[in-house]
C-alpha cells in the first residue's frame, strides 16, 4: 500500500488527559468517570475535578470498568473489586514468571 | 453459513425458564468474560453467550428461534426458510449501544441489530469505538514499525442496514511499546450517522513470545548457559539483545541464578527498562575417556563438599 501510514496515539504514562478529555474517550459523561475516581477505580493528579490529569493508562482501565458494569451488570464498587484482584492476579502470574526464570 | 444452537451455547434445557437463563447468562458472562478470563477462545465465547443470550432472552426472538430451531443441529448448514417469521415483529431492547458483529446466522434470523441507530433526518448518532489487538515482533517494540493490518467491522449504512467490511490500515507502531498498551486512532472507529463524529479505533499491543527472550512488563530477560570455569573464573561473552550484541562481563565466582542487568537496555519506554541476564550453569559432559580423567583429577585433588550443611 502506498498510503502514508497512520500515527495514533500510545496512551503511555507520558500522555496526559483531562477529566474531559477522558470522559470523551469513554463516551462517558464527567460525572462517570468522577464516580470512577470516588471509587478508587482511577487515581488522577490534583485535588479537583477542574485540575485532575490522568495518564494514558485510566484510557484502559475506564474501558474495563464501562465492559464489566455493562456486561456482567455489576455496579462500581464490585466494578473496583474486580480490578483490584484483577491487578493481584497480574502481578502473581508475572511472579510466577519470573520465578520459572530463576528456576 | 453454520447454524448455531443457542441452548447449548447457553448450556441450558430447551425448555428452561427465562429465569434460568438470565442466571445461565450471568454465570458464563462472568466466566468467559474477555477483561477477566485468560481461557484463550474467551471473546469469541463470550461474543456467542451475547448473541445466544440476546436471542433466548426476548421472548419474541427465543419463540420464532424455537419454531425453526427443532430442525437444526449446531455446525450444519443453515439456510432461512423464506416464509420464518414472516408473523413476528422484532422490537428492540432500546439499549442503542452501538453495533456488534452478530454472526451471519443472527443477521440473516433478526436483521440489522436492535437497538442499532436508525438513519433519519435531523438525527445525529456518534460513532461507536472499535478495539483490536495487534501482534508486534519484541524488535518492533525496541525500533517501531510500520504494520499493516487487516480489520473486520460492522458498519451501518445509510439505509440502517449491518454490512461487514474489511479494510486494511498501515499503522505505525511507535517505539517502546510495551504489552498490554493502547494505541489510539482517533476516528478510525465506525463512521458517526447523519454527520455525527466517527468513534475511534484502539489497538491492544501484544507481543509474540520471543525464542531467547521473556519480557515482563518494559524489562528483557535472557538466560545465558555459562560453563563452570567461564563462571569462577570470570570472562567477557558476547550476548544478543534485541537491540543489537554487546560484550557481558560474566564476574568471578557468579553462582547460577545469578541475574546481571543492563540498564536501560530493555524496551525503550520512557523510562526505558532494564535487560537481564540470569546465569545458567551448565555441567560439561564427559564423553571421552581424556573428560573422564578430568573429573577423577577434580575429585582427587579438590577439596569440595556441597553437602557440608547437611549434617546426617
Amino acid at each position: 500500500m502506498s498510503t502514508q501510514p497512520l500515527s495514533g496515539t500510545l496512551l503511555d504514562e507520558q500522555v496526559r488527559l483531562s477529566l474531559e478529555e477522558l470522559s470523551q474517550f469513554c463516551s462517558a459523561g464527567n460525572e462517570w468517570v468522577v464516580a470512577l475516581v470516588n471509587e478508587g477505580i482511577l487515581d488522577p493528579l490534583g485535588n479537583s475535578p477542574g485540575d485532575w490529569v490522568f495518564v494514558g493508562s485510566c484510557v484502559s482501565r475506564a474501558h474495563a470498568a464501562q465492559r464489566l458494569e455493562h456486561d456482567l451488570g455489576i455496579n462500581l464498587a464490585g466494578v473496583a473489586l474486580v480490578l483490584e484482584l484483577l491487578d493481584e492476579v497480574d502481578t502473581l502470574r508475572s511472579r510466577i514468571r519470573r520465578h520459572n526464570l530463576d528456576r | 453459513m453454520e447454524f448455531q444452537d443457542y441452548y447449548a451455547v447457553m448450556g441450558v434445557e430447551r425448555n428452561a425458564s427465562q429465569d434460568d437463563i438470565k442466571r445461565s447468562y450471568r454465570k458464563l458472562a462472568r466466566k468467559y468474560h474477555p477483561d477477566v478470563s485468560k481461557e484463550p477462545d474467551a471473546e469469541a465465547r463470550f461474543k456467542t453467550l451475547g448473541e445466544a443470550y440476546a436471542v433466548l432472552k426476548d421472548p419474541e426472538k427465543r419463540a420464532s428461534y424455537d419454531e425453526l430451531g427443532a430442525n437444526w443441529k449446531s455446525g450444519e448448514d443453515f439456510h432461512r426458510p423464506t416464509d420464518w417469521a414472516a408473523g413476528f415483529e422484532f422490537s428492540g431492547d432500546g439499549r442503542g449501544d452501538g453495533v456488534h458483529a452478530y454472526s451471519e446466522l443472527f443477521e440473516s434470523l433478526f436483521g440489522q441489530r436492535s437497538g442499532a441507530p436508525h438513519s433519519r433526518s435531523g438525527f445525529q448518532t456518534l460513532g461507536s469505538d472499535h478495539h483490536a489487538k495487534i501482534q508486534v515482533e519484541l524488535e518492533d517494540a525496541y525500533r517501531g514499525a510500520t504494520r499493516a493490518i487487516s480489520l473486520r467491522a460492522p458498519e451501518i449504512d445509510d439505509t440502517g442496514h449491518v454490512t461487514t467490511k474489511d479494510r486494511t490500515l498501515n499503522v505505525r507502531i511507535p517505539k517502546g511499546v510495551r504489552p498490554g498498551q493502547r494505541i489510539r486512532l482517533a476516528g478510525q472507529g465506525s463512521p458517526g450517522l447523519g454527520g455525527g463524529a466517527a468513534g475511534d479505533l484502539y489497538l491492544e499491543i501484544e507481543i509474540q513470545p520471543h525464542r531467547l527472550y521473556t519480557i515482563d512488563d518494559r524489562d528483557v530477560h535472557l538466560t545465558l548457559p555459562l560453563t563452570p570455569w567461564e563462571a569462577v573464573l570470570g570472562t567477557t561473552v558476547k550476548i544478543p539483545t534485541p537491540a543489537g550484541a554487546v560484550d557481558l562481563k560474566i564476574p568471578p565466582d557468579t553462582h547460577n541464578g545469578r541475574k546481571l542487568r543492563l540498564k536501560g537496555r530493555g524496551i525503550p519506554s520512557r523510562p526505558a527498562g532494564d535487560f537481564f541476564v540470569t546465569a545458567e550453569l551448565t555441567l560439561p559432559p564427559a564423553n571421552t575417556a581424556t573428560d573422564k580423567d578430568f573429573y577423577q583429577k577434580m575429585q582427587q585433588d579438590m577439596n569440595y563438599d556441597p553437602r557440608a550443611h547437611i549434617e546426617v
